[in-house]
């Protein structure tokens, strides 16, 4: 148990996957303006991310790995995400209509949100260690909570992010700044504030 | 529709199965290459063949490559700050730490990933006594300078470097003990 | 459109980084130091140019319904190609950038040029978009990394001229965004003339 909490503390805030990664930087640039659509992205995403990563950390232990296909990573990952994002964008039509109203227009934005392919192919590559153990792969469990808090540390920086541009938003900003520069220079003071977190796990 | 996603796929696979094919020998030889050029860093001068074998100490199982007449080249991995640190711990047949590589490691750019590059930092265990001097940084007791503000980082290979001797200490044992026999 | 323009106008008109504002997590990520900068632009431009070709050749004789699948994979075979490619002959490099590498398939530049220009221009007009957008995301990289690298390590290019260690923050991440913040100020204010 113990472990998981070192998981979800350590994926939300000292790695954050915005913050420390610098993975879905262009979605977060794209639809931060307003902290409701950045809201309904980070669920969107939120729900893919977790998802995604199940279905193709499984597709790698007994498809991929059995038969030593691991170089088809890349290509087999990105096609299970884009039919998966495809087969969420049906289903929600047709189960939930309130949600699919509030995530719909960000799913297909999300097959090319690098976000989404970076953590499946993490999961199965690098070696993780938490705490006091031994590093090793994730297994399934590991790897699905990892996912899910990532995916909450990109909601996390993304709603903070969207609230302060807001403000910003007010603000009487230089011409040359107007926009993305002093959008990116915020972000920076935001990810030296995150760094304040590294030393936690 | 159909028919034209699956040609593309076909041919896709059909390129990637050829592009497999062609790299896969350079890839190995690639790894053999640098396991090599590791092996002659972390070792003084040698002729003839590192020879691989694998210990169990603990729950833990190390490769080492064993140089006739020259010492062991040790691989050895400890917990860094974000990750595994993987050292490759080179020790002469007198017990002394000939030099240590980095073999892999995911550490802070510009914090703990300079146990790669900063030379004050590597050089301290060139010629190392394990014998004499502990391998743990400064802060818990040891003998190690840690690199500025990195002191996990430093912290993991002292650990890797200390693993390794242990390592060594057992493969002399074992293969003291055959030579009795 | 002559050639030579077509080339250019990624330069500075349609530079990828700070114009077109495509491709911000390679940019980010892998320009730590000027080398690793560089190594990213080319090996972004390798696989830009091979899908503009492919993509351009099949354009016509894809139905419009499965286009999108069709392009990510032919550029994901280009990216895998490249991960092989690497791994066999410069596997150091393959390590430093690591997952950034396979993360060129959803790199938002290789599709975006595919569905605005590989689809409905020649080969070989292609073909030069895909080098002068190339070469537009090499530099903006290159100069990010050397600006990182002054500061953060006073070296360029590994090559050391300021003793001593260097602002760590802008080796680390919010001088990532930092750098490219004020680097898009200079941008904005002196080259694009609107």
């Amino acid at each position: 148990m113990g472990e998981y909490l070192l998981i979800i503390i350590s994926a939300i805030f000292v790695n954050n996957i915005l913050l420390a990664q610098f993975l879905g930087i262009c979605p977060f640039l794209g639809v931060s303006n307003k902290l409701s659509t950045a809201a309904g992205m980070s669920g969107a995403v939120c729900f893919v991310i977790t998802l995604a990563t199940v279905v193709t950390y499984l597709l790698n232990s007994y498809v991929l790995a059995p038969f030593g296909l691991e170089f088809l990573q890349t290509i087999s990952f990105i096609l299970v995400i884009a039919a998966l994002v495809q087969m969420v964008e049906i289903v929600l039509k047709k189960v939930s209509p309130s949600l699919y109203q509030a995530l719909g227009i960000f799913l297909p934005l999300i097959t090319t949100n690098c976000a989404v392919l970076g953590v499946a192919i993490t999961v199965v590559t690098k070696e993780f260690a938490f705490g006091g153990t031994a590093s090793h792969l994730l297994n399934l469990g590991e790897a699905t909570v990892y996912a899910l808090a990532t995916s909450l540390g990109y909601g996390l920086a993304m709603c903070l992010f969207a609230g302060l541009r807001e403000h910003l938003a007010l603000n009487d900003v230089p011409k040359a700044f107007r926009g993305l520069p002093i959008a990116l220079i915020t972000v920076s003071i935001m990810a030296m504030a995150f760094l304040g977190f590294s030393g936690m796990v | 529709m159909v028919l034209c996603l699956s040609a593309v796929c076909l041919v896709c696979s059909a390129v990637l199965g050829v592009a497999y094919a062609v790299t896969a020998e350079p890839i190995a030889q690639a790894q053999v290459a640098k396991t090599n050029a590791s092996i002659a860093k972390v070792l003084p001068p040698f002729e003839g063949d590192a020879v691989p074998g694998s210990v169990k100490l603990g729950d833990v199982e190390y490769d080492y490559y064993k140089v006739e007449g020259t010492g062991y080249a040790v691989i050895s991995a400890a917990n860094g700050f974000s990750g595994p640190v993987t050292v490759m711990v080179g020790i002469d047949c007198s017990g002394i730490i000939h030099n240590t590589e980095v073999l892999s490691q995911s550490e802070t750019p510009g914090l703990g990933a300079k146990c790669q590059t900063d030379e004050n930092f590597i050089n301290q265990f060139k010629g190392w006594d394990p014998a004499s001097k502990t391998l743990a940084v400064r802060k818990d007791g040891g003998d190690v300078d840690a690199i500025t503000a990195s002191t996990i980082t430093s912290r993991a290979y002292a650990l890797a470097v200390s693993n390794a001797v242990e390592v060594y200490r057992t493969i002399v044992a074992d293969e003291g003990g055959q030579d009795n026999e | 459109m002559s050639k030579l323009s077509l080339i250019t106008k990624g330069f500075v008109k349609d530079n990828p980084t700070f114009s077109l504002v495509l491709g911000m997590c390679p940019t980010l990520a892998t320009t730590t130091s000027a080398m690793n900068g560089l190594e990213m632009g080319l090996a972004t431009m390798f696989v830009l140019i091979l899908s503009n070709i492919v993509i351009s050749l099949v354009a016509p004789v894809v139905p419009d319904k499965v286009r999108i699948p069709v392009y990510i994979v032919i550029i994901a075979t280009f990216v895998t190609v490249l991960q092989l490619l690497m791994q066999a002959y410069v596997p150091a490099v393959y390590e430093t950038l690591g997952l950034f590498i396979p993360l060129i398939v959803v790199n938002c530049i290789v599709l975006g040029r595919a569905e605005a220009f590989a689809n409905k221009n020649s080969v070989v007009d292609s073909a030069l978009d895909g080098l002068g957008i190339g070469i537009g995301f090499t530099m903006s990289l290159t100069v990010i990394g050397i600006v990182r690298e002054i500061l953060g390590s006073g070296s360029v290019f590994g090559w050391k001229f300021i003793a001593g260690d260097g602002i760590l923050a802008f080796v680390m991440a919010p001088g990532a965004f930092l750098v490219l913040g004020y680097l898009m100020v200079l941008f904005n204010k002196f080259l694009a003339k609107k």
